[in-house]
């Protein structure tokens, strides 16, 4: 039909097209468009300035050093002069593992009983906790890290581990030289107890997406909560927890004032987890104030760059995985 | 809507003039944060005195420095000073505001405040992890009435840059070749040994704390603190406390010439009781800004004569006399005052 009179469908088209302009041309609607529009093309400018202006202020230093050379380099002399992000590259990656280790269990059996163990009753106050818990300002856990955390662990933990986890042997490396408290150890389960809010409540909402059909089906068939949760629930919801996961990586990753006290800014490379280290936001938070040589906050720049870098990538990850998740929930 | 228009416009144009009214009697600064405390309780006293507000921004000596160098502020203000050769290129002024000092602080049982003695050796060979115990040969022959125990010893230092730092590495290096070739100077260095606290707060917790340490920070903090603190030996070759009397007589002693713009360390001063490790905190001025530069020496002036008994409150080291002379006579040769 629209083949033999043409002339009808392009009456229609314009037809339409008149109310489209019509819409536009009401002020407050194009007012609302043109304010939204602009609010989500700052964003996309804000992170294409940052990174140009992280890359601008390094260019120094990428001269001097190379950008790859910069990466593998170990020293840290800001009275030589000279600079290398190896070691707090290390200290970024072992402090946010370790942080991971302690924080992936304790988050999904956090995320297991709020959603199927718990009656209603628990769920609430629990949610509450979980949710305060993310609230806190990081600054107060980096205070709370140095005075009550780092003594608890230097009196107690630390020696513990020493004497039995030390004495295995190669798994012992970890725990040599005198426990202080300013080390990995302390920084990472600072950091763990940061980012257990977050993998929980992301944990939570991914278990929730399991059709409830699909687990009632299972107890129907006399599965236990335990094989509900294995064989079920878990397979259901296992890339929204990666995604989970990963989005706390990036959170510990960038993590600053929570691990800036308990750290001590040594710029080595160690195997001991009972030694002092830097990340490189502990770095930038200690030294940007003062640095006042042009290759030394060029270098500190550098730092940054990297590590947005860095973040950049494991949150482009965490939305590929969330994205194949929700596709494959879909299906 | 065209109400709402008019109020905003209304609020606008009140805020404009108010804030262009502000900026007459308004002095802008920024820089080194360990005379935060004392700037902020000067200014205001002086805005009681006078209705100039005084706003000072604690960004650290380095930010002092490049606002001051970008004119972005009225004066700059930093813990070390800035060489004649960097302040002619920046086409900058430069003179002392008060005097801060350094000491180190241990953690012994048994031992009280100003009970163990160290020199420019001791401190060196602790700080280069030469020294490894309170029992060394070297600290008991210092010592020889002390019960010094058989421990290990705890160095705690500075995880970020500061002119605390900056200044006791400039004493290690300038006593101790080694030191100067292993290490060297400045807001932040390579440490040989030791655990690093952030800011004089986290190395005082860290010296608190932990037993059998040594750590070094400022000498109010020490102070309000009630940290134990320790003699050290002076140029002179004796043993002295640090308290306001030794820091004024580094003071005193120190090597200030206006010609060099007042540039000096009061490390290892010669004065017969100087306090070894000290330093004044510096303001910058930027020499073409005539007009805000009359504004804060008009504000230092006011300091200089009635800012002595709250800095000596808040155990600051105000500037011996001959010094402000020297500092006011810089002021009239250059023209701001």
């Amino acid at each position: 039909m629209a083949g033999a009179c043409p002339c009808h469908s392009i009456f229609l088209i314009a037809e339409r097209y008149e109310t489209l302009v019509i819409q536009k041309k009401n002020p407050i609607d194009l007012l609302f468009s043109v304010i939204t529009a602009g609010a989500s093309f700052m964003v996309i400018l804000l992170v294409i300035g940052i990174f140009a202006i992280l890359l601008k202020e390094s260019s120094l230093s990428i001269g001097k050093f190379g950008f790859i050379k910069f990466i593998v380099t170990n020293e840290w002399n800001p009275v030589t002069e000279l600079f290398g992000a190896a070691a707090s590259i290390y200290g970024t990656m072992v402090t946010t593992a370790i942080a991971l280790i302690i924080a992936i269990p304790i988050a999904i059996g956090i995320a297991v009983f709020v959603t199927e163990i718990a009656t209603d009753f628990l769920k609430g106050p629990i949610g509450a906790a979980i949710e305060l818990l993310a609230a806190i300002p990081s600054i107060i856990y980096g205070m709370w890290g140095l005075f009550t955390v780092a003594p608890i662990m230097t009196k107690y933990i630390e020696p513990a581990l020493q004497k039995s986890l030390g004495l295995v042997p190669l798994i012992g490396m970890l725990f040599q030289g005198t426990p202080m408290g300013i080390d990995l150890l302390t920084a990472s389960v600072i950091l763990s107890i940061m980012i257990i809010p977050f993998t929980a409540s992301i944990s939570r909402d991914a278990f929730n997406l399991t059709p409830a059909v699909v687990k009632e089906s299972a107890y129907a068939v006399g599965a236990t909560q335990w094989e509900v949760v294995r064989d079920v629930v878990l397979p259901y919801s296992k890339m929204g927890v990666f995604g989970g996961i990963v989005l706390s990586l990036g959170r510990a990753l960038g993590e600053t004032m929570a691990v800036a006290f308990v750290l001590g800014n040594n710029h080595q490379i160690t195997s001991s987890l009972f030694s002092a280290a830097a990340t490189i936001t502990v770095t930038l938070a200690n030294e940007f104030t003062e640095a006042d040589k042009d290759i030394y906050l060029s270098s500190l720049f550098h730092l940054a760059l990297v590590l947005f870098m860095m973040s950049f990538i494991v949150l482009a990850a965490a939305k590929f995985l969330l994205f194949k998740a929700e596709r494959k929930i879909n299906r | 809507m065209k109400n709402v228009l008019s109020i905003f416009l209304m609020v606008f144009l009140l805020t404009l003039t108010y804030s262009s009214a502000g900026a007459a009697d308004m002095i802008n600064g920024a820089g080194a944060s360990f005379p935060y405390p004392v700037y902020s309780s000067w200014a205001y006293d002086y805005h009681k005195a006078t209705g100039i507000k005084f706003n000072y921004q604690s960004i650290g000596s380095g930010g002092g420095q490049r606002q001051i160098v970008g004119r972005t502020v009225d004066f700059g203000a930093s813990d070390d000073p800035v060489k004649p050769e960097a302040l002619k290129k920046d086409n900058l002024f430069q003179f002392p505001a008060v005097i801060g000092g350094v000491v180190p602080v241990v953690n012994i049982s048994g031992i009280k405040d100003g009970e163990l003695k160290l020199d420019a050796e001791t401190l060196c060979g602790i700080y280069l992890g030469e020294i490894k115990k309170w029992n060394d040969a070297k600290l008991i022959s210092l010592n020889p009435k002390l019960k010094l125990p058989d421990a290990g010893i705890t160095v705690v230092q500075r995880s970020d840059g500061s002119g605390t730092t900056a200044i006791f590495t400039n004493y290690l290096a300038g006593v101790c070749t080694s030191f100067k070739n292993k290490v060297g100077e400045g807001k932040s260095v390579k440490w040989p040994a030791g655990i690093g606290g952030k800011g004089n707060e986290g190395v005082a917790n860290y010296v608190k704390k932990s037993p059998n340490s040594i750590g070094y920070v400022e000498f109010a903090y020490a102070k309000q603190n009630k940290l134990t603190y320790t003699q050290l030996k002076n140029k002179a070759g004796n043993f002295v406390q640090p308290n306001f009397d030794s820091f004024g007589d580094a003071a005193e002693s120190g090597d200030f010439d206006s010609k060099k713009d007042f540039y000096a360390w009061l490390n290892n001063t010669p004065g017969k009781t100087s306090w070894p490790i000290a330093g004044a905190t510096f303001i910058l001025l930027a020499k073409e800004k005539k007009d805000s530069n009359v504004k804060t020496v008009r504000f230092f002036e006011w300091v200089f004569k009635n800012g002595d008994a709250k800095a000596k409150e808040l155990v600051y080291v105000p500037l011996p006399k001959s010094l402000k002379d020297k500092v006011r006579a810089y002021w009239k040769a250059n023209g701001i005052q």
